[in-house]
């Protein structure tokens, strides 16, 4: 088990390189920056080349991603173009967008799990046949319709809830944005759960506790859940990043001052400094997150844990 | 040990539920009661660059430092005319060597005393550039600026020369050429004066600006929002009749909209594109339309000869003949546009400089004319005419589309004219400032401050700061330099007319339209208006 975990965190040394080396080239391919800086005028070319300077602009891209690399590894992320540190805007960022992320986990497992068990169940039922239906609307719809749509309605027909979060965003305000957020991973988590739980139901072992004698409580939660939520948690695990960097959307639309919105004001004003800091935290997210998932199996199912 | 676990679950139902039933609540947008202590929440956006009066470059941050500071001279918020503020005087003989004495009861909101001192220190430091200020060329004009701003180079002094205190109200400004209008251009939030504090602790100011406009920074969050709050030591006659603003940044300004819509928000300063066929319904008359400063143009590289002939001006003049804009700016923009008939501003007024029909029948729709105009100057140089703009924002492909279109239809051909976007405003910017551009491309200019010689020097003057094309006329750089030698005003007014008259005969930019700046706000408050910057005048809005 620690040789594995070991080896895996050594194979994303790599990764991490890689991708951020990516990112910094992307950024860097579209242009100069510091004329966005001065509006529709041009800058007088003494600032822009002093400017240029300040954020490391003037030496070849290869030296730029070195000095930044070592920036990075003593917590340096540089500078915003607005005077902020971009840790800082981290600081600011971060935790609103993983509470936001959280409350969609959250969401994801709760009804997922719960409408998959149910279906899986009942197979070609109404309830089944209904909730099947469901998901297919909810997967075809994009985000922002059911954002907007969501947002119109609660917020500003019914007056539910307000249209858009404010600076803190506690936890109350993030519940309709969440389940927008989880929207469409929930319904994969609830067709995933299903099929799953359909086809372990005919399993042997499932017939031994049952022919046990085990209260169905216990067959369903013990014996059948565990097994089919192995390909569950990697959905939900591989998720966690990809709904922390997809947030975007969601973010915009409900006025969260999260990464995703750091993220698009980054790319907006071609701000490497802020892009690629943020990029890099969440690859990091994401390289973490397949880990724990990776891990996770091992305690689902004991056959892998050597592996 | 399983009931134990029940009870959880249900423990943390009735926490979400409680949690659900908390979202109807929580306080409105306003708070803070009504009447004259009344707050006001109001739409923002993140600034650019950090908030100093002499690195802050777009309207964001310039709300702020319009709430937050005076300088010698104040723009009406109606007329836009230049009426002394701090100043008791400006006053010259010569129009190159001025004379300012100021009022003796103003401090800053921290109780520091403003002196004469306190504009030189801020005019030094906006200037120098060791301290990369985005706004340092407007000090370009008073002597010695080269030499603590070079163009390369190390910068060999650390103060203007031309610049010096005399006593505690009193200071002189000596001028590198003759501007007989400068005193105008002093209520640009450039010229603030700055306190102590300032230099002291830059940080520390950054984090919290102090100046000595009608209103105090409470609070500033970074990237999120600020609270303002009346200063009632404030001693200038424009005082706020409201109890503060707090300024909330809106990642889209569709949000801001519905916001504004559901009663959460008092004032949207930018309604959104999208709304602007709802927005009469959904406000009635509580939705502004006025102009602003600004005027978007379509704009050529003159460093490539081939748009450089005396043959190319008639294609311009044509080109800008088969541009519909009364068509345009009713479909595309629902009239929140005016198409423009010269290369000013409506709000400049009569006596400012703008004249309508200046341009005359080159800026008039006119098909068959056109197409004559653009096959006598020999066709559209490269034979297809590229418009390049920024695709990021600002919904830029509708109307540069829409131009085209109108270009094609005249010359009967669908090719003649093609739109071309760039990614990112900052691409485009560096395409346009590296002279990449061989087409035209999109262009504007919002006014630093509502003056004639602001529309036409800094973008059409050779070498120019914002003369991207390149272009260069010995007669219009001469009746430019005529006019700011002229001590009075009409005159001066009346000899740029004469120099914009040349660029009616040169096109070195077609004109496409004047910009308006548009604001909704609630019923809550009252006496809503935008100043020719297209910005709220917040210190006059009233809470009901």
């Amino acid at each position: 088990m620690g040789r594995y975990v070991i080896r895996r965190l050594l194979q994303m040394i790599p990764v991490f390189f890689g991708t951020t080396l990516l990112i910094f080239l992307m950024v860097n391919v579209m242009g100069d920056p510091i004329a966005g800086l001065c509006g529709d005028r041009q800058c007088d070319p003494a600032t822009a080349s002093r400017l240029r300077a300040e954020f490391g602009l003037d030496k070849p891209v290869w030296q730029q991603y070195v000095t930044y690399m070592g920036n990075v590894f003593t917590g340096d992320f540089g500078t915003a173009f607005n005077g902020q540190k971009v840790t800082e805007l981290m600081g600011t960022a971060f935790p609103v967008t993983i509470r936001l992320t959280v409350v969609a986990i959250v969401f994801e497992i709760v009804i997922g799990i719960s409408l998959g068990v149910v279906t899986g169940l009942r197979r070609g039922r109404p309830v089944d046949t209904t909730v099947l239906i469901l998901t297919l609307i909810v997967i075809s719809v994009p985000t922002f319709v059911t954002g907007l749509l969501l947002q119109l309605l609660l917020g500003v027909q019914w007056g539910v809830i307000k249209p858009s979060v404010s600076t803190g965003a506690p936890l109350d305000e993030l519940i309709v944005p969440g389940l927008v957020l989880a929207s469409v991973s929930l319904a994969y988590v609830t067709r995933l759960t299903r099929t799953s739980i359909a086809e372990n139901s005919r399993a042997d072992y499932v017939r031994t506790a049952v022919a046990k004698g085990l209260p169905r409580r216990r067959v369903v939660i013990r014996h059948l859940l565990r097994n089919s939520l192995i390909p569950v948690v990697t959905f939900i695990g591989t998720d966690v990043g990809a709904l922390m960097g997809g947030a975007i959307v969601t973010e915009r639309i409900f006025n969260i001052h999260g990464v995703g919105y750091q993220l698009y004001q980054g790319i907006l004003r071609q701000n490497s400094q802020t892009v690629v800091g943020f990029v890099t935290v969440l690859v990091l997210v994401f390289l973490a997150a397949n880990l724990i998932v990776d891990l996770l199996y091992a305690v689902l199912d004991p056959r892998i844990r050597y592996a | 040990m399983r009931g134990a676990t029940q009870a959880r679950w249900a423990a943390c139902a009735v926490a979400v539920a409680l949690a659900a039933t908390a979202c109807g609540g929580g306080d409105g947008g306003g708070g803070g009661g009504g009447g004259a202590d009344g707050i006001v929440s109001s739409s923002w956006g993140d600034p650019q660059n950090p908030l100093e009066p002499a690195n802050t470059n777009e309207v964001q941050g310039g709300k702020v430092l319009d709430m937050v500071f005076r300088g010698l001279v104040r723009y009406d918020p109606k007329t836009g005319e230049a009426k002394n503020e701090i100043a008791q005087s400006i006053t010259s003989k010569d129009s190159q060597n001025f004379t300012v004495k100021i009022k003796d009861n103003w401090t800053f909101s921290n109780g520091e005393k403003i002196t004469a001192k306190s504009f030189v220190d801020a005019w030094n430091y906006g200037a120098a550039l060791e301290n990369n200020q985005k706004n340092a060329y407007f000090f370009g004009y008073i002597d010695g600026y080269d030499k603590v701003h070079p163009d390369s180079g190390d910068a060999s002094a650390d103060t203007l020369s031309g610049l010096k205190a005399v006593d505690d109200t009193t200071f002189t400004v000596k001028l590198s050429q003759k501007f007989s209008t400068w005193p105008d251009t002093l209520g640009y939030a450039a010229f603030a004066p700055l306190p102590k504090a300032f230099y002291d602790d830059h940080d520390a100011w950054l984090s919290k600006p102090v100046g000595n406009g009608p209103y105090t920074i409470e609070s500033y969050d970074k990237g999120s929002s600020m609270s303002l709050r009346r200063w009632d030591g404030y001693p200038g006659a424009d005082k706020a009749q409201n109890g503060g603003i707090d300024l909330k940044v809106y990642t889209d300004n569709n949000t801001a909209y519905t916001d504004l819509t559901a009663g959460n928000l008092d004032l949207v300063d930018d309604i959104p594109a999208s709304q602007l066929k709802n927005v009469q319904a959904d406000l009635g008359d509580r939705y502004i339309n006025t102009p602003a400063g600004i005027i978007q143009t379509l704009a050529f590289p003159f460093y490539d000869k081939k748009w450089d002939t005396p043959d190319a001006a008639k294609v311009r003049q044509g080109l800008s003949k088969a541009i519909n804009r009364a068509q345009i700016t009713d479909q595309i923009f629902r009239k929140t546009r005016t198409p423009a008939t010269d290369w000013t501003s409506p709000v400049l007024g009569k006596d400012g400089g703008f004249k309508k029909g200046l341009c005359g029948s080159p800026c008039e729709y006119d098909k068959a004319g056109a197409k004559k105009l653009i096959e006598e100057g020999g066709g559209i140089p490269g034979g297809q005419l590229k418009i390049s703009y920024n695709a990021d924002t600002g919904s830029h492909k509708e109307w540069v589309d829409a131009v085209c279109n109108s270009i094609n239809n005249v010359m009967g051909d669908n090719k003649a004219c093609v739109g071309a976007p760039v990614g990112t405003f900052a691409d485009f910017r560096s395409q346009v400032s590296n002279q990449k551009l061989t087409g035209a491309w999109r262009a504007g200019w919002q006014m630093d401050y509502p003056l004639i010689q602001n529309f036409l020097q800094p973008t059409y003057y050779t070498d120019a700061s914002s003369n991207d094309g390149k272009w260069s006329n010995e007669e219009f750089d001469g009746l430019v330099d005529k006019a700011n030698a002229e001590t009075d005003k009409a005159k001066a007014v009346s000899t740029f007319q004469d120099a914009e008259k040349v660029l009616a005969e040169q096109m070195p930019a077609i004109p496409l339209w004047y910009q308006n700046g548009s604001a909704g706000y609630s019923d809550r408050i009252s006496g809503v208006s935008l100043n020719p910057f297209s910005v709220p005048v917040y210190n006059e809005i009233k809470v009901k």
